[in-house]
């Protein structure tokens, strides 16, 4: 118990939330992706080569915001190459995202190698520095917690709202759900289901992207091989947990955020409890949600299917 | 007021659903598209609709020519459409369904949606055309009439004039059809123009003013209402005066198949086939009629052993068999063959064999015995002359008729005692269908028990023996072929109990 | 990924799609050439190291089939739960409790001859794959869950359940290291050359094809189970117990892939490290799909993947080259096969854009 109490504290709280805020980033990608039809196993692929290109984009730009958009930018081009091969080809999914996590990760290994040369490979970069807000920094307990963070931090909660209002508000978010709930629905009345799901696919892209670069540039500040270790899968397990709900998504990613944390911090702190259950920890939780609830629950009804008039 | 012309449409692989057909469409008349299934009428409609382009035609408003390359451009020119199969997202709300592809919200610019707004428009044209919609409710939970009511008000929301409905009472309840032709007059009488797709004839004399009858693609002719009847229409749209197979005398053996007091529920739970019983004798064929949806397809699965009942017994020798044998024993023509009754991606023989893969003579001690498998397809083959390159021959490229008379040969391969045909003939072309009757009344010479299920009146006088009408679930009433006409069974079908006809004959109007 | 093809005519079948997967593999190559050339170095010389690497000498072939091994086992794994329209993402998962079970035989049963042992130690391998496996299978049919999800998960608790064993229960005493103990010698399987790695586990994963390719084209219960993946209502209609087939697929899946993990233990490594797994099972995925689900195209495939790792840790010695250039390799001949649509694709583009001409 008190080993449990002294984990608990502002440096836990700031910890899991810069922990949940990769898993945020690929999770609100995975969600877009998946509620428009597509699934998006390559979401740790394009995490890893967002992380690669934000390191690269930030040494030869100099700059650590450029970089990172170098590292969405380079995310959403990995994503299109996904969309063209399962929307436009109509392959399978899975099979494609396969595919790209495993030219994902031999990519960047041997990019980095060649770029940077074997002997710098982890050459520390231009990167991102904590921001803490003017006043709300200053409180007590609350400051460190929440308002001492990265301002990529911020984004990334931001992006919360702002993809629920999209998705639910919206007519776009409209044609989304209609793109995977029931293309010819959507093709009855004009919209392009296929289209949309491009973007959608970019999108996500881009998302895993941001939190490849968010992982390099604001907490590595380097690249290693498979440095992503697992958090594009986390994601796909955060979208599920989160019911295809960017507000559930953003629970599910503190949750994990949390125990991430912990894990770290049980080990030093010598809790009883291993770090591999940690670890573990977002897996067995989405699964046992999904029996609990059954199956499908949530899940939009064409996912996986490819779409053709 | 629209007008297609010399419409051709080719498929790529050669099917021709449609030949230069014309078609016209006058403000505030109802129209009815005659035809049987497989006609062209929904490929035609589609193509108006812009989910098809014609490969040759031409599309007019007012002696304007239209392009029409997706649903979009007709939308925009004020043509609306219902489809068989709802176009609806079931998750999303009544509101939402209708402002999707639309700009909804205070201007094009703006992704964000004012679905107040909406709400109220649909609420007005709810009650303007006696609709009845609550546009904050969402599609999943409303009944399949209230579906289309949402449908139609998607079409009226986006200003269509022109509004096709694609076999629209095929999905509903006979009360739910009566409210929906009410509909339809009223918004016919305050100026849109309805097309109506159809393939029954009671309800395109009820409803419509205009009538165009397609047959194989071809257009046959377009006539007044108030010039015509239901036997023209008849003959216009089967264009052969049917050939009742000779049916041999034959008294019926012992009963094969007794079904007491059975209750089965469909997928979505409601009660579908309600206390029905009867009994099906060797050497006897017993046509089960009505309209589609009348709980056909639950009786058959709960008899088939593929469904389970709620209540109530199917007793036959089978008893108390695995479902394996089971399936074995009791031959059956499903009713969707490509879902149900083949596996496209496999092979002539494969789909010969698949139920009896695992029996001698076809089953070995380690595998299963190919060669066997293959021969007793090559027979079939030829025995049922099945036009095919031979048993390794992928299924999915024989014809429709082909493949059910595959399917045929395999069920009765089985020397069945039972068998269920589930419209055997649906989708066939003339020559198959005849063979496929000539089978089933060879086989039941030779003493099979046959429940024959068919929407079809035509098919169930020439070949049964004795006839029961299906309505919502429950019998109508049992009498033998020879004594049924096709009004004592249309009233059936539209739900008279026989022995209430039979007791006030006079009182019937 | 959806190919069926009969016993039937198997050349008429298999070539032209042997043809394209030799296409897809000369594509990527080629583009890894490309990339050979852009780090300055001449590919002709790296693809040469490779080929040395992998087939110039008795140990290197010994070494390109010691890796082999475990590739066809998981790529079987895939393979055989796809012709019942099951994507078994969980080869990893069901492998490492394949081999969580081969090093508890192996280390804690003792006094057994060897054929017992051997024997022992492989059945609990494939048994405890398959119950992983099967455990997905049974959460799709009872709770519907997609199995593609719920193997994802099972993957990552299957690594980490025993990563926990590893580094606690059942480490080597006194537990310095991330490792168990040693199996014993009963437990090893024979070596079919001395000093090599490679063992009798390979003719165990042949003979694993051969019989799963008998099964699927040529028993009653390889139909039904492929008429259940193609056709699930047919199969239904025809008595055939659905379920029953879904479970049974994912638990032959399972069980291929945790003799995966066994033959790993038991063959060479004679221990388990933490992680012991280079990711054969997600290399199953690729192998599955570059053979076509076919039990003997997973073999070739097998045999592709393995011949790019074994090389490529030549082509780094003489080029310095990075090795995981392969797996870009790798991922580009699937994705090429994925590709094999393109034509159809650029096609129906033709058309719709002459319409609008």
């Amino acid at each position: 118990m008190e080993a449990l109490l002294s984990i608990l504290n502002a440096e836990f709280l700031a910890a899991s939330i810069r922990l949940a805020t990769p898993l945020l980033f690929a999770t609100l990608g995975g969600i877009l992706c998946e509620r428009s039809g597509v699934i998006n196993i390559g979401l740790e692929g394009m995490m890893l080569v967002g992380a690669l290109m934000g390191v690269f984009g930030s040494w030869y730009l100099n700059s650590p915001t450029l970089g990172f958009l170098v590292g969405v930018l380079s995310g959403a081009l990995v994503a299109l190459l996904h969309g063209f091969v399962c929307i436009s080809l109509r392959s399978n999914q899975i099979v494609s995202g396969v595919a790209i996590n495993l030219i994902a990760i031999g990519l960047t290994s041997f990019l980095i190698r060649i770029v940077f040369g074997l002997a710098d490979q982890q050459r520390i970069v231009p990167h991102f520095n904590s921001y803490p807000f003017p006043v709300l920094g200053q409180i007590p307990f609350i400051g460190p917690a929440f308002f001492n963070q990265l301002t990529l931090v911020y984004i990334a909660f931001l992006m919360v709202p702002v993809s629920w209002f999209i998705l639910f508000k919206s007519r776009w978010g409209l044609a989304i759900t209609a793109a995977g709930e029931h293309p010819k629905s959507a093709a009855s009345v004009g919209i392009d289901p296929q289209f949309v799901r491009h973007v959608c696919v970019v999108l996500s892209g881009a998302f895993a992207g941001a939190g490849g670069a968010f992982l390099s540039l604001g907490q590595l500040h380097f690249f290693q091989d498979e440095m992503v270790a697992g958090r594009g899968f986390i994601a796909l397990a955060a979208v599920i947990f989160g019911r295809w709900n960017p507000v559930g998504g953003m629970i599910a990613c503190l949750i994990f955020g949390a125990a991430d944390a912990l894990q770290f911090r049980g080990q030093a702190v010598g809790m009883g409890i291993p770090h591999q259950f940690m670890l573990m920890l977002p897996y067995a939780l989405t699964l046992a949600i999904l029996i609990i609830a059954g199956g499908k629950s949530k899940a939009p009804a064409a996912i996986g299917i490819p779409f053709r008039r | 007021m629209i007008e297609m012309e010399k419409i051709t449409k080719v498929f790529p692989g050669g099917v021709v659903a449609n030949r230069e057909v014309d078609f016209k469409i006058a403000s505030g008349q109802v129209h009815a598209l005659l035809g049987e299934n497989g006609s062209g009428k929904t490929t035609l409609m589609n193509i108006l609709y812009g989910m098809h382009r014609a490969t040759s035609g031409t599309i007019s408003r007012s002696s304007q020519t239209l392009t029409i390359g997706s649903p979009s451009d007709a939308i925009s020119h004020g043509i609306g459409m219902v489809h068989q199969h709802f176009m609806l997202v079931p998750t999303l709300t009544v509101a939402e369904n209708v402002v999707l592809g639309t700009s909804a919200g205070p201007n094009r610019l703006c992704p964000f949606l004012n679905l107040r707004e909406a709400e109220e428009r649909i609420a007005s044209l709810s009650r303007e055309y006696r609709l009845d919609v609550d546009p904050r409710a969402e599609v999943w939970q409303l009944p399949v009439g209230a579906q289309q009511r949402v449908e139609i008000v998607k079409a009226l929301y986006r200003d269509a004039d022109v509004l096709i409905l694609d076999e629209p009472t095929a999905v509903l309840t006979p009360q739910e059809a009566n409210d929906l032709i009410d509909v339809l007059s009223n918004l016919a009488s305050r100026g849109k123009s309805i097309v109506f797709i159809s393939h029954k004839l009671n309800e395109v004399i009820s409803l419509a003013d205009e009538i165009t009858v397609l047959r194989n693609g071809d257009m046959i002719g377009m006539v007044r209402k108030k010039d015509t009847d239901a036997k023209d229409l008849a003959r216009m749209m089967v264009g052969r005066s049917i050939e009742p197979p000779e049916l041999p005398n034959r008294s019926p053996g012992e009963p094969m198949l007794t079904v007491k007091s059975l209750c089965v529920e469909d997928d979505r739970k409601l009660e579908a086939v309600k206390d029905v019983s009867f009994t099906l004798r060797a050497g006897e064929i017993l046509g089960v009629a009505g309209v589609d949806g009348n709980g056909q397809k639950e009786l058959v699965e709960a008899i088939a052993g593929v469904r389970r009942a709620v209540s109530g017994s199917v007793e036959t020798k089978h008893q108390g068999v695995s479902n394996r044998e089971y399936a074995r024993r009791i031959g059956h023509v499903t009713e969707d063959r490509l879902k149900t009754s083949v596996v496209l991606d496999f092979s002539l023989w494969e789909n010969f064999g698949i139920k009896t893969c695992d029996t001698s003579p076809h089953a070995s001690w380690l595998g299963m015995n190919i060669g066997s498998l293959k021969a007793a397809t090559e027979a079939a083959i030829s025995e049922f002359r099945i036009k095919s390159r031979g048993p390794d021959e992928k299924i999915s490229s024989l014809s429709g008729g082909n493949q059910q008379k595959l399917v045929l040969a395999r069920e009765l391969g089985l020397k069945p005692d039972i068998l269920l045909a589930a419209q055997p003939t649906r989708g066939l072309d003339v020559g198959a269908a005849e063979y496929v009757h000539q089978r089933l009344i060879e086989e039941r010479q030779n003493g099979m028990a046959i429940l024959l299920v068919s929407t079809e009146l035509e098919e169930i006088l020439a070949i049964s023996d004795r006839v029961i009408v299906l309505y919502e679930g429950k019998i109508m009433g049992a009498l033998a072929a020879r004594k049924a006409t096709r009004e004592v069974l249309g009233l059936m079908m539209a739900g008279e109990r026989l022995e209430e006809m039979e007791r006030s004959p006079g009182e019937r109007n | 990924m959806k190919e069926t093809e009969g016993p039937g005519n198997l050349f008429a079948t298999l070539l032209p799609q042997a043809g394209a997967s030799l296409l897809a593999i000369f594509l990527a190559m080629t583009v890894g050439g490309v990339l050979i050339a852009i780090a300055g170095v001449n590919p002709y010389e790296a693809y040469s190291a490779m080929l040395q690497g992998a087939f110039g000498s008795q140990f290197a072939i010994a070494n390109f089939l010691t890796r082999t091994t475990p590739l066809i086992f998981t790529g079987l794994a895939v393979a055989f739960a796809f012709r019942c329209n099951l994507l078994n993402i969980g080869a990893e998962g069901q492998l490492y409790m394949g081999g969580l079970a081969a090093v508890l035989v192996g280390v804690y049963v003792t006094g057994l001859s060897a054929l017992f042992h051997i024997a022992l130690a492989i059945a609990a391998a494939s048994l405890a794959g398959a119950a992983w496996g099967g455990l997905a299978g049974l959460l799709k049919t009872t709770r519907g869950i997609n199995e593609i999800i719920s193997t994802i998960m099972l993957n990552f608790i299957a690594i980490f359940f025993v990563s926990f064993l590893i580094q606690g229960p059942i480490a080597e005493p006194p537990g310095f290291f991330h490792q168990t103990a040693l199996i014993e010698e009963t437990a090893r399987l024979p070596k079919l050359m001395p000093r090599s790695d490679l063992s009798v586990a390979i003719f165990l994963a042949v003979f694993l094809a051969v019989a799963l390719s008998f099964v699927l084209w040529r028993t009653p219960f390889g139909m039904k189970l492929r008429s259940v993946g193609l056709a699930p209502e047919t199969a239904r209609f025809s008595g055939i117990s659905t379920n029953k087939y879904l479970f049974g697929a994912m638990a032959i899946s399972g069980g291929a892939a945790g003799l995966a993990g066994g033959s790993e233990i038991l063959g060479h490594q004679y221990r388990m490290l933490d992680f012991f797994s280079p990711g054969y099972g997600f290399d199953g995925i690729a192998v599955a799909f570059l053979g076509r689900s076919d039990p003997i195209g997973v073999v070739f495939a097998a045999m592709l993947f393995a011949a790019l790792r074994v090389g490529a840790n030549q082509m780094q010695r003489e080029t310095g080259l990075p090795s995981s250039l392969v797996l870009v390799i790798q991922g580009l001949v699937v994705l090429f096969i994925l590709a094999a649509e393109l034509r159809r694709w650029l096609r129906e583009r033709a058309v719709s854009k002459g319409k609008e001409a």
